[in-house]
């Protein structure tokens, strides 16, 4: 059974073609209407989250299927004590496919272990979230045309984002990608992913903590949300929480042509003011988040009805 | 310095200096009845400087545990005073329920019944990862 757990399960060639399964749906909607009639997706959101949950029920509403699921552990049968596993066990004898939301690491992975049916991780704590790198792809392939050659800068914090490491992941794959590290020194990325996806694969990089001074060479700019909690001490949150902000002034310098994508919810590292900007690709890619998934619900239900 | 040779057992040999005491303690040895040695900074050609650990019982070794913490170590089965059988250690490809995953956010943590499993991921610096939550084994 197929699963997608982790977004380097997925290969590159696969990748390609979810965009381009995406690409035909945001084309030509109505053959997709009922692709999925009479089939079952059960979202088990053991923590809340509205985009994600949202974003994969309208995906199979779209593609004609149903739903089914609950959006808090409160309503599950973990407040009783369940297992991960015997609910997953439980759930794939209702469903087709499965989307698992859980706080803790590696909860979707036991559940594809026993399941039935096709797991996807959507999101397991600070650990992988597979689809937000495809909604992340599928945006930069629709702004840009392709991957090869981009400059690609992440800014904010980039120590704790998942999103970030999973996206540089999955970058690695293409060729002549340079990559521009922007973050305070306390939110530098992880020597895992500088090391051991960057170096490792021989990708031109920066980094730096002056966001001003490298806008101008960006082709895309994925933005994060720097976070209060995260620092040790109040004064240098203070000092560094507005070099991070995007404001219309720092872009300025930047190419007329940039993507400027942020995985959401924001805060105020990007200032309202950039929503009119063209270059805000935002609320594109959360758009796009449900074409992707669109895909993806398509491709393992094929795989497993195969 | 002599210690008493054994009738039956197992003699842990080669274990890299420093690293006995780490080997007694995650095998548990302090729960045996059986006399245990534990031989630290013998001097070795091969070493320069190494560290023995003898057991006078059949003890079971935890093998994968062993090679995890020291490959290099050889593990020396003795009966009636004689050696029966010398085991050379390798890297295990998988710990399974030898460490626990340290990180409080992995679903092993909670999840009953789910074993604790590490996979080598990089063979040169010797790194396992728990597969559930890819969080670096540690002793």
């Amino acid at each position: 059974m197929r699963h997608l757990i982790n977004i380097l399960d997925l290969s590159r060639e696969e990748i390609d073609e979810l965009i381009d399964v995406a690409n035909d749906i945001i084309a030509n909607p109505e053959k997709y209407n009922e692709a999925c009639k009479h089939k079952i997706l059960a979202t088990l959101f053991f923590e809340p989250s509205t985009r994600t949950r949202l974003s994969f029920e309208s995906a199979m509403l779209s593609l004609g299927g149903e739903v089914l699921g609950f959006s808090e552990a409160a309503s599950s049968s973990a407040a009783k004590g369940e297992s991960v596993s015997d609910t997953a066990r439980t759930v794939s004898c209702y469903s087709d496919i499965i989307a698992m939301r859980h706080p803790k690491e590696g909860a979707p992975y036991v559940a594809s272990l026993v399941s039935e049916v096709p797991v996807i991780n959507a999101g397991d704590g600070g650990h992988n979230h597979p689809t937000q790198t495809l909604t992340d792809l599928l945006t930069i392939k629709r702004e840009k045309g392709h991957f090869e050659n981009l400059t690609v800068g992440f800014c904010g914090d980039l120590k704790f984002g998942r999103t970030v490491h999973s996206l540089i992941s999955a970058l690695s794959r293409y060729s002549g990608i340079k990559i521009v590290l922007i973050s305070p020194e306390e939110l530098k990325v992880p020597s895992y992913v500088k090391n051991g996806v960057i170096k490792a694969n021989n990708m031109p990089y920066v980094q730096t903590t002056d966001l001003e001074s490298v806008i101008g060479d960006l082709d895309v700019l994925y933005m994060t949300r720097v976070q209060r909690e995260r620092f040790f001490n109040e004064e240098d949150y203070l000092r560094l929480k507005d070099s991070y902000i995007l404001t219309p002034k720092k872009l300025e310098k930047a190419k007329p042509d940039l993507a400027i994508l942020h995985p959401l919810p924001r805060v105020n590292e990007i200032s309202v003011e950039v929503d009119k900007d063209p270059r805000a690709c935002y609320f594109k890619q959360v758009r796009n988040g449900r074409y992707i998934r669109m895909a993806l619900i398509l491709k393992l239900l094929k795989e497993a009805n195969a | 310095m002599n210690i008493d040779s054994i009738v039956n057992g197992v003699v842990i040999d080669h274990i890299k200096a420093g690293n006995a005491m780490k080997l007694y303690e995650l095998l548990n040895l302090e729960e045996l009845d059986c006399s245990v040695a534990i031989i630290k900074n013998v001097t070795s050609r091969k070493m320069g400087k190494k560290d023995i650990i003898k057991i006078d019982s059949d003890f079971d070794v935890n093998l994968d545990l062993i090679g995890f913490v020291d490959p290099d170590a050889t593990i020396n089965i003795i009966r009636d005073e004689k050696l029966v059988e010398k085991k050379n250690l390798s890297l295990p490809k998988e710990l399974t329920n030898v460490l626990k995953c340290k990180n409080p956010r992995c679903i092993s943590s909670v999840e009953q019944e789910l074993p604790h499993i590490f996979r080598l991921t990089d063979e040169k610096n010797r790194i396992y990862r728990c597969i559930y939550c890819e969080t670096k084994a540690e002793i």
